[in-house]
Order: C-alpha cells, then sequence, then structure tokens
C-alpha cells in the first residue's frame, strides 16, 4: 500500500505528464504547490492556535477566554478576521511610508521563510539543503529588521524606544540561540536537517540536555512573549514597536507573532526530540507529518504555559541573564560536548554509555553553572537608591 | 541540489507575496475617511514636540557592536562543529583556543561594564 502523500504526488505528476507538460514544468508545479500548501497550512494553524492560546490563557487566569462565538467560541478568529479586514487604515503623520508599510509583510515573510527547509517527514522535504541550520539563522534575523523598520518609520517615541530596545534584547538571545544550535550540528556533523532528525538515537535531548534548555530560553526571548514581553510592555510603552499600526498590518505583527511561537515549537522538535521520527513514522511518511506536528503542539502549549504563568523581567536582569548566564554556559558547553564527543569517537562505546557520559556531563556543567550563580549573586546587587518623597498631607506626623 | 534552491526561491515568493495580499486586502474593502486629527502621532493624548530621529543612548549601539563579534565567530564555528568527526585532535584543539580567545574578549568587555545596563 502506498503512502498517501506520495500518492496525491504521483497522481498530480501523471497528471500533468500525461496532459503533456514537459518534466521542468512538472517539477516547477509541484514545488510551487508545496509551497503554497506549507504556507496555507501555517496560516489555517494560526488561526486555530490563536483561539487555543486565548481560551487557555482565560482558563489559567481563572477567565472564561472567548466563548460567545460559536460553541466554546471557536469562531472568534474568525470574527476578528472580518473585523480587521474592514478596518480603516490609519497611517500617522510624518511617517516614514515605504518602510512603514513594508515592515508588517517583512515581518511575516521572515517566519514563514524559515518553513521552507523544514523535513515533514522521511522524503517529505521542501528543499534539503547542505546549510539548513545556516539558513534558518539568517532568515530568521530578518525578524528583528521587520522590528526595527517598524519603529524607526512610525515617527513615534514609544514605538522607537520599544524597537531599540527590542532589538538589544533580540540580538542579544541570537546568540545563545545560535551557539546551542552548534550542539546538534556537533553531534550529528551536519547542517543538513534532514540528517540532523535522522540521527537522534536517541533523542538530543538526553545528549545534550543543557544545549536544548539553552535552545529552548533564547527562542522564547526571540518570540518576545512573557517573560520576556519587553517589546511591547504595556505600562512602559503602550504597545513597542507597533504602537501607530491598525487594521491589518497590525494583524501581519500578531500574527506573525503566533507563527514563530509555532515555529520555535518546530525548530525544537527537530533539533531536540526527533523531528518527525516515531514508531512507523518510516513506513507511513503520513504518520510522520503528524509526529512533527504533534510535538509542535505540544511545545507551543508548554511555552503558552509558561509565558501565561510568569511576571515580565525588567530588562537589564533580562541582558544580565544574557550577558552573564548564557553566554558564557553555553561556550562551556559547547566546548565540552565537542571535547568529549572527539575524544569518545576514539574508543568504539556502546551508545548507552556514550549518552549517559554526555547527559551526566551537561548535568554537572548546569550544576556548576547554576552555583557559580548564585555565589556572584551578591557581587552584581544594584546600589540602593534613598526613597523617593511623597507628598504628605499638612498636619500629618511624617516618618 | 538546484532544484531545493528554486523551491526556495518560489518559497520566499510565495511567503512574501501570501501577506501583501492580506495587507492590499482591506485597501479594496475597508471604509476610507482621513482626517488630520486621526492621523496624529500617538502620545497618550498629548501633542507630540520635535524630532524622533535624534541621537540617543549609545548602550545600545555597543551590545550591536558585541553581537557582531559572537555573530561573526559561530559563523566560523560551523564549519569546525560539522568536520569534527574527521579533523585531528589538534585542529579540535584549535577550534577550542578560538573559543577561548573570544571567551576572554566577553570578560574583558564585562570586566569593563560594557554590559552592564544603566
Amino acid at each position: 500500500m502506498a503512502d498517501l502523500i506520495n500518492l496525491i504526488e504521483n497522481w498530480i505528476k501523471n497528471l500533468l505528464l500525461g496532459w503533456g507538460a514537459s518534466a521542468g514544468l512538472t517539477g516547477f508545479i509541484l514545488q510551487a504547490l508545496g509551497s503554497v500548501l506549507v504556507v496555507m497550512v501555517c496560516f489555517a494553524i494560526v488561526i486555530v492556535l490563536i483561539w487555543v492560546e486565548r481560551k487557555l490563557a482565560g482558563r489559567l487566569q481563572d477567565r472564561f477566554g472567548p466563548n460567545r462565538a460559536g460553541p466554546y467560541g471557536i469562531f472568534q478568529s474568525f470574527a476578528d478576521m472580518i473585523k480587521i479586514f474592514t478596518k480603516e487604515y490609519v497611517t500617522p503623520a510624518g511617517a516614514e511610508k515605504g518602510l512603514y508599510n513594508i515592515a508588517p509583510v517583512l515581518a511575516m515573510a521572515s517566519v514563514l521563510a524559515i518553513w521552507a527547509v523544514f523535513p515533514f517527514a522521511v522524503n517529505v522535504i521542501g528543499a534539503d539543503i547542505h546549510v539548513g541550520v545556516l539558513y534558518i539563522v539568517a532568515v530568521g534575523a530578518f525578524g528583528i529588521l521587520a522590528i526595527l523598520m517598524a519603529g524607526w518609520s512610525s515617527n513615534n517615541k514609544y514605538a522607537l524606544l520599544g524597537a531599540s530596545r527590542s532589538v538589544a534584547m533580540l540580538i542579544s538571545y541570537e546568540i545563545p540561540m545560535v551557539i546551542a544550535l552548534l550542539v546538534p550540528v556537533l553531534l550529528s556533523h551536519s547542517m543538513k536537517l534532514s540528517v540532523i532528525v535522522e540521527a537522534q538515537e536517541p533523542w538530543f535531548i538526553f545528549v545534550a540536555p543543557l544545549a536544548a534548555l539553552i535552545f529552548s530560553i533564547s527562542s522564547m526571548a526571540e518570540i518576545g512573549k512573557a517573560p520576556f514581553d519587553l517589546l511591547e510592555a504595556e505600562s512602559e510603552l503602550v504597545a513597542g514597536y507597533h504602537t501607530e499600526y491598525s487594521g491589518m498590518k497590525f494583524g501581519m505583527f500578531y500574527v506573525a507573532e503566533f507563527l514563530h511561537q509555532f515555529t520555535v515549537g518546530a525548530l525544537i522538535t527537530i533539533f531536540f526530540l526527533g523531528g518527525w521520527t516515531g514508531p512507523m513514522a518510516v513506513r507511513w511518511p503520513i504518520l510522520g507529518v503528524i509526529y512533527f506536528y504533534g510535538k509542535s503542539l505540544f511545545i507551543y502549549l508548554v511555552i503558552s504555559w509558561i509565558r501565561l504563568s510568569l511576571p515580565r523581567i525588567r530588562i537589564d536582569e533580562m541582558l544580565d541573564l544574557n550577558w552573564r548566564f548564557l553566554i558564557p554556559v553555553s561556550f562551556v558547553n559547547l566546548v565540552a560536548v565537542a571535547i568529549a564527543d572527539r575524544v569518545m569517537m576514539e574508543f568504539t562505546l556502546a551508545r548507552w554509555i556514550y549518552v549517559l557520559v554526555m547527559f551526566g556531563m551537561n548535568m554537572f556543567i548546569l550544576w556548576a553553572a547554576l552555583a557559580i550563580a548564585e555565589r556572584n549573586d551578591q557581587a552584581v546587587e544594584r546600589e540602593e537608591f534613598p526613597p523617593r518623597p511623597v507628598a504628605v498631607p499638612p498636619g500629618v506626623d511624617s516618618k | 541540489m538546484l532544484n531545493y534552491w528554486l523551491y526556495i526561491g518560489i518559497f520566499l515568493v510565495v511567503a512574501v507575496v501570501v501577506p501583501l495580499v492580506a495587507v492590499l486586502l482591506p485597501v479594496l474593502i475597508a471604509p476610507k475617511k482621513p482626517s488630520a486629527r486621526k492621523e496624529e502621532v500617538y502620545e497618550c493624548g498629548i501633542e507630540s514636540k520635535g524630532n524622533i530621529r535624534i541621537q540617543f543612548k549609545s548602550q545600545y549601539y555597543i551590545y550591536a557592536l558585541i553581537f557582531l563579534i559572537f555573530d561573526i565567530e559561530v559563523i566560523f564555528l560551523f564549519p569546525w562543529a560539522v568536520a569534527l568527526g574527521e579533523l585531528p585532535i589538534f585542529a579540535v584543539v584549535e577550534g577550542v583556543i578560538f573559543i577561548a580567545i573570544l571567551f576572554a574578549g566577553l570578560i574583558y568587555a564585562m570586566r569593563k561594564g560594557a554590559l552592564a545596563w544603566s
């Protein structure tokens, strides 16, 4: 029995060839169909995820969440879509028109473009390029550019402040993220995503738990949601870089944020949770696709849970966490993993011993780093400010 | 191999066109009633004064500068990580020394207080 995915692909291919299309044109049409399918699935997922997230947020914070449009409010996203598509655009006076209008499209495109190289199942992969990991890092960085463009072009002080602050934060967190990405590359000796997925025996989260942890924390910062949502701290910056955006242009930033969160889930799945691998996934690729999206959804929900439970942290704390903890730890981790991997390659060890040594070493580094951080915690204590003067009504004894 | 880059090219076009269509659709169906009041820059109800494109806080640029150094370093480390299995031990140690030099740079920046938010 042929698999569903290959069946459909062959059917379209034979249909086109039967109509007299050349082999090159057939390949082109198949690739175009594939990319449109992936993009459309992304949009469909986001429409569902927005409802899931809002319902989950409501439940976790002791509210109802959306509950009017349809049973359990499941049509809320569609209602929002109709509303946002019929909303007037307001361009602020003095805005840099070109950049202002390109920014939302670029924000969305930078997240979508990452999906071009994802392996969905065995042999079901858009572009299995040799520099897959570099492609992801490079394309993902365009999102930061979009934020800077949006903040700078909208001629608003809050937007500019929010954009500068978020760019400082996002580029800082890019470093531990990329160094953590080096660890799966190092363990599988390849930057091809399909090879990285197939090399995971067992999943890399067991071989390199510390890299997985660092990657998760720094990608959560990259998404820019709580506890790292300094990009749009409502109480400080109104709405950050998209203060002046309305209608569908704001909608694009909003959708890009949700899709980015799901994309991070997919990245963690590919690099540390075995991607599409699972029971029977090689025999039936359609199962691999289900495993891939299922694991990504699981990570997405975990990230949502974390962000809905924790308060926002201050910008200096946030940058300290990055420069004084995550970057040094990720460097030490990288060097330790590289040396251990190379040394153990000299001996022929059973796989389980290799995994055990790696796991133990990672845990030791994490423990040591936490111990050192705790010891140094007093050293970086900030100076105490004198208490602020408070207006006291006359006749009241002030202490 | 060339096929893959063609796919990425197609994908990038699709990834730009789909959001572009979504952004352009309201231009056709949404109402259009611009007014000077509406287009004012938002600033909590008061009128916005002065230009925003000014010089401010150099701290941001220091972060950008340090980021640049480390990002380039990471680009150099990717080939090293890929080839680790075939490299002699000496080359592995060389990579570690490369990391150590930049790590010393990080500690120097930290000691100088360049990374302390003020």
